[in-house]
């Protein structure tokens, strides 16, 4: 089966279980993710977020179909599903010896042909990647030169240098101060204003109220999925808390405050 | 999505690659240098060189032994350079060692037992004890060798690893199984010597590291294995790469790591084998030349296999010509001074580490 040249679901999962080890993460995951939407996957700690995020990718089997593009994930060659689905892992480590440059262009290896050098296209993309992330002036430096914010934000290089038309993230803000989580979220927009699909594990409730929709997990199952905006979303947000949080409209945005004295009421 | 971005003025950073091929003639150059300071040291001095030309007692001494040694310990060198490459990019850790896998422990085990089972208990090395064998042994086993079964253990060892880890897949377990390996066949190694002590003496060189046993048969046989283990390892260089930021970020870039892993894995225990079985158990040469290397220029793993294969056939080659010079007409064991260098070594780079880094 081909992928579908536009579908209107970039991404599906229907499973029964999800396990790392023996032990059960995921239950009963029925989840459609819309193409050209940015969604935000959010919950408590532990809830399963990124163990879905990482179903998605393919990286973590499970008991039930991904579909990708409406094409399942098992069925695309790696190479060109590689080209299609980019994937940001949770505070990557190692490559310390490697330069921001040789990082990002690691992104261009599912469109090299094997041994050959990156063409100019690949170092256009690169560049190109590298200034969206806020990283081009890093290009030079190793990663183990780099502070957690600036690594990050070479590791956001890497993955924009694939030009995916799904975009897997996990905790992209992590390390990165108000002014560069303003960067990626600008750099999130314009990805899908241009069409491509981003699906993003979030802590930053304020920035996930930004998304197209939200994705509420808690204890291994999906508890909501719906609009950013809709009033159920935000109950569901709450609810996901244990109502330790909650949602205000401040202007056109809306925004999560921590409740004090919740845990105690409660 | 590339239209959502800013449409850049490409402007690259420089590519190592002009400072890497400088390098690499740079190692080269000093190799040969190395190679004919190696044909002028032994026991008789320069003397020997001198008079090769018309004494065929000084030639035997130049072209028989001291050249086939040096171009021997830079081949062995080269060998656990490149494996030691390979090892800490695959596991991720600047402290991996090419002796990691079981390879070293199968390979001593495996001398141990050829050791006992003949008596030859006072051989050392593969050159003589190769010969010595073809008189003494059983037809098998004489065919076989001392290299030949350091090299079958030292697979045996790897693969005994594999067995244990499952395969491939998990990059911990294979360590962990390697570590396990180490222990356990070290422990049969010292139930075979503790057994037949005769065998004490002969594994000492074994253990120690031999380069004094190196003919051009051993030679050619490292060579043939180390140019295409080069270009393999090159090869697969950018997995190498793609790994160094994880296993998931690695598989996602749609490289098929099973396969690919093998055939690293394959690299790894080749050429840890075909040293070992020439030389012996000769560490640190495979855990420091990749560090130095790294220290020469920064780079991709492309460049820097290349680099750690020269600086571990130089580092060897030096070693191995201090080993013959420092308590000359005596030899110290080679494998003893590379232990002691790599360990003060890795005490500097230690050392410098826990300096205050450029990160913030």
């Amino acid at each position: 089966m081909a992928p579908d040249a536009s579908p209107s679901i970039a991404v599906s999962a229907r499973l029964s279980v999800a396990r790392i080890g023996k032990r059960q993460i995921l239950h009963e995951i029925d989840l459609q993710l819309a193409a050209g939407r940015w969604s935000a996957v959010v919950g408590p700690n532990g809830a399963g977020k990124s163990t879905l995020l990482r179903v998605l990718a393919g990286l973590l089997s499970c008991d039930g179909r991904v579909l990708l593009l409406g094409r399942p994930l098992a069925d695309w060659p790696g190479r060109e599903r590689a080209r299609c689905l980019a994937w940001l892992g949770q505070q990557e480590g190692g490559g310390e010896d490697l330069r921001a440059w040789d990082v990002a262009m690691l992104g261009r290896l599912p469109h090299r042909a094997w041994l050959a050098p990156p063409t100019a296209e690949d170092q256009a993309v690169v560049a190109q990647a590298l200034r969206a992330a806020q990283a081009w002036e890093l290009r030079e430096r190793r990663l183990a030169e780099l502070s957690g914010g600036e690594r990050q934000r070479v590791l956001l290089a890497r993955l924009l240098a694939v030009q995916a038309r799904v975009l897997l993230m996990d905790e992209p803000l992590a390390h990165l101060d108000p002014p560069h989580q303003a960067d990626w979220l600008a750099t999130v927009r314009a990805l899908v204003a241009a069409g491509a699909t981003v699906v993003s594990v979030l802590h930053e409730l304020n920035m996930a109220l930004q998304a197209d929709d939200i994705v509420v997990v808690r204890a291994g199952r999906i508890a909501h999925h719906g609009a950013a905006t809709d009033a159920a979303t935000h109950q569901a947000l709450q609810a996901a808390f244990d109502g330790r949080i909650a949602i205000r409209q401040v202007g056109d945005d809306w925004v999560a405050l921590p409740r004090a004295g919740a845990r105690e009421a409660a | 999505m590339s239209s959502a971005l800013v449409a850049p003025v490409v402007n690259a950073p420089a590519s190592a690659g002009m400072r890497v091929a400088w390098l690499a003639a740079l190692l080269l150059a000093l190799a040969l240098l190395g190679l004919a300071l190696g044909a002028s040291v032994g026991s008789t001095g320069f003397d020997s060189l001198l008079r090769a030309r018309h004494d065929p007692a000084a030639w035997q001494i130049v072209w028989d032994i001291r050249l086939p040694r040096t171009l021997g310990a830079w081949l062995a060198g080269a060998l656990l350079g490149l494996a030691g490459a390979v090892a800490q990019g695959l596991f991720r850790n600047p402290l991996a060692d090419p002796f990691l896998l079981g390879s070293a422990s199968g390979a001593a085990l495996a001398v141990a037992l050829v050791f006992a089972v003949l008596g030859a208990g006072g051989m050392v090395g593969g050159g003589a004890s190769s010969a010595a064998l073809a008189q003494l042994a059983s037809p098998v086993l004489a065919r076989l060798g001392f290299t030949g079964a350091a090299f079958v253990g030292a697979l045996a060892g790897v693969l005994l690893a594999l067995v244990l880890a499952h395969g491939v897949q998990q990059t911990l377990r294979l360590l962990l199984a390697g570590v396990i390996v180490g222990y356990v066949l070290g422990a049969v190694r010292d139930l075979v010597q503790l057994a037949n002590p005769d065998v004490l003496v002969a594994m000492q060189g074994f253990t120690l590291g031999v380069t004094g046993f190196v003919g051009w048969g051993a030679c050619a046989l490292m060579a043939a294995v180390l140019a295409p283990l080069v270009l393999a390892a090159w090869a697969m260089a950018r997995v190498l790469d793609a790994l160094a930021l994880g296993e998931a970020t690695a598989h996602s870039l749609g490289l098929p790591l099973a396969p690919l892993r093998a055939l690293l894995i394959g690299v790894l225990a080749l050429a840890t084998g075909a040293a070992v079985a020439q030389t012996g158990l000769i560490g640190f040469v495979g855990l420091v030349a990749p560090h130095l290397a790294r220290s020469l220029a920064r780079c991709t793993h492309g460049p820097l296999l290349l680099l750690a294969t020269l600086v571990g056939g130089l580092l060897l080659m030096a070693a191995d010509i201090a080993a013959r010079v420092l308590i000359a007409p005596q030899e110290l064991p080679v494998g003893v001074l590379t232990a002691v260098l790599g360990g003060f070594y890795l005490l500097w780079l230690m050392h410098r580490r826990t300096q205050p880094d450029a990160g913030t």
